[in-house]
């Protein structure tokens, strides 16, 4: 028995079910907002929300190589485009939301805000870098660039580090919930070093 | 079998109008309909139930709209039971403020250590309507029930060496769950200038909308100084030293290049991380944009003349 579902159920049933639940976190997020019901402070919701899913994304994209490599469901590749993109949608909303509801499009603000802050450079950088990776998703630009696409969508580990480096210089005190995020990312980045290690051998 | 019926004598018409007409009683019926009961019974208690329904107001207080009672016991800092910022409303529900006393040491002529009710007993409780700025951006108007601090102090006679006033925050693990992980150095110690402590503004408190300080907010008292960012307003308060040095204070010690021993609200004066200039102001809808800040959050009247020749840039 193949390891493997159909295509058509890849592209019929999974994919479709993955793409909603991914959808799940903004749509109880515009229910909150519709209903008033994103706490005391809903920008500070908002924003938080927008943030840690974005790193979310990230690292379950991160998580689809490893897993097809350990499980032999080579099949999951196939999910990693729409994971990365879901990644890049909430880096999206978290960017309109600080341009928006936090500093109200006062661009002088936000231009002084990027460089002279360094949470928000490295998040800034993050998300600028992500750009690029979706434009150049699409299985025309994958042809197009061929070996370089792969070249350039090694990004992803450089984004990932930002991002949750972004968190940790962000917390006053508690650095516990961002640095689960540098252990599982470093868990990440750590099989693939070790991969390639085994590799050359 | 005795019925115990509470007696409620000669109760004078202004208290049947509870007091939360005067802050505002659509918002508060609205927010108590639309909250938990559990919260919302506490908000809708008539005056005459309340611990202090009828105090007079401090000529300090503000005109601007309180913030609703929901809004003030869900959504604040006190890491002592957690560091998110609905944590303290969760996690405090089992917090038994009694017994308590408080102690009183250092450099003054009448030390000693006092039972809570004994230690509030001599002062004049008012309303303090205050606004309250924190370190984070966000702001609320807090209807406080206190007595000044300056009057308290005063009592306990600080001598010439008197220079600084400094408190301590109960640290006992079994009781604040979230001082078991070591996120600041407990207990937390806050302190003040002699003079700064001195000013008509600070107050202890200890009460919230006409009734008792809810555990969250600091029970069973808690300082407030106004023209502070909110972390220098120390909650639930075993401890007061009068000290000739300038004490050594919790988040100044934690970062100290973030959190200076002033920490007056000042919108030139950016915390490293993020700007000062603005402030979310609770409850105003999230699609509109924040309110500038003040200078000493908008009590420069009573306490600029404090700072006369500081560099408030250096002593941030």
């Amino acid at each position: 028995m193949s390891l493997n579902p159909e295509d058509k159920t890849i592209a019929f049933v999974i994919k479709p079910i993955l793409f909603t639940v991914c959808l799940v976190p903004f749509i109880t997020l515009v229910i909150g907002a519709v209903n008033n019901t994103l706490g005391t402070n809903p920008v500070e919701t908002m924003t938080h929300e927008t943030g840690e899913w974005t790193l979310r994304f990230l690292l379950l994209t991160l998580m689809i190589t490893p897993l097809r490599r350990l499980s032999g469901k080579s099949w999951l590749i196939k999910l990693r485009r729409m994971l990365g993109l879901y990644a890049f949608f909430y880096a999206c909303l978290h960017f309109i939301t600080y341009i928006w509801f936090d500093q109200y499009f006062d661009w002088m603000e936000v231009v002084r805000d990027i460089p002279k802050r360094p949470f928000i450079t490295v998040g800034f950088t993050a998300f600028v870098l992500l750009i690029p990776l979706a434009v150049t998703s699409n299985n025309k630009m994958i042809r197009l660039l061929k070996k370089n696409w792969v070249k350039l969508h090694k990004l992803v580990y450089v984004i990932a580090v930002l991002g949750v480096l972004h968190f940790l210089w962000l917390v006053k005190a508690d650095t516990l919930e961002p640095l689960i995020y540098a252990s599982i990312l470093l868990i990440l980045l750590g099989y693939r070093a070790y991969y390639q290690r085994r590799k050359n051998i | 079998m005795a019925i115990l019926i509470r007696k409620k004598p000669g109760i004078k018409s202004s208290e049947i109008t509870p007091k939360s007409v005067y802050l505002d009683r659509r918002k508060f019926m609205k927010h108590s309909l639309a909250t938990s009961v559990l919260l919302a019974t506490d908000a809708m208690l008539p005056a005459w139930a309340k611990k202090w329904p009828d105090l007079a107001d401090s000529k300090y207080s503000t005109k601007d709209t309180p913030s609703t009672f929901e809004e003030i016991t869900t959504y604040n800092n006190f890491y002592e039971f957690g560091t998110g910022k609905e944590d303290p409303a969760k996690n405090a529900v089992n917090f038994d403020a009694k017994p308590w006393s408080i102690t009183v040491e250092g450099e003054c002529s009448k030390p000693g250590t006092f039972d809570l009710e004994d230690f509030i007993q001599p002062y004049a409780l008012q309303d303090y309507i205050y606004r309250l700025r924190c370190v984070e951006g966000w702001s609320m108007v807090i209807p406080w029930v206190g007595f000044s601090l300056a009057d308290m102090l005063k009592t306990f006679e600080p001598n010439s060496k008197a220079k600084y006033v400094e408190f301590t925050t109960l640290y006992d693990k079994s009781r604040m769950p979230g001082q078991k992980r070591r996120v600041l150095n407990w207990p937390y110690v806050e302190g003040l200038r002699i003079d700064e402590a001195m000013n008509e503004l600070p107050i202890m408190a200890v009460g919230l909308y006409g009734d008792m300080l809810p555990n969250q907010n600091g029970a069973p008292i808690r300082l407030v100084v106004p023209w502070k960012y909110g972390f220098k307003s120390i909650k639930s308060i075993v401890k007061i030293r009068f000290t000739e040095t300038q004490p050594k204070t919790t988040w100044n010690e934690a970062a100290p290049k973030e959190y200076g021993f002033y920490s007056n609200v000042n919108p030139d004066v950016d915390h490293p991380r993020w700007s000062q200039k603005k402030e979310r102001r609770i409850g105003e809808p999230f699609w509109k944009p924040k309110i500038d800040t003040v200078l000493f959050n908008g009590y420069g009247d009573q306490v600029a003349h404090l700072y006369q020749g500081m560099d408030l840039v250096k002593n941030f």
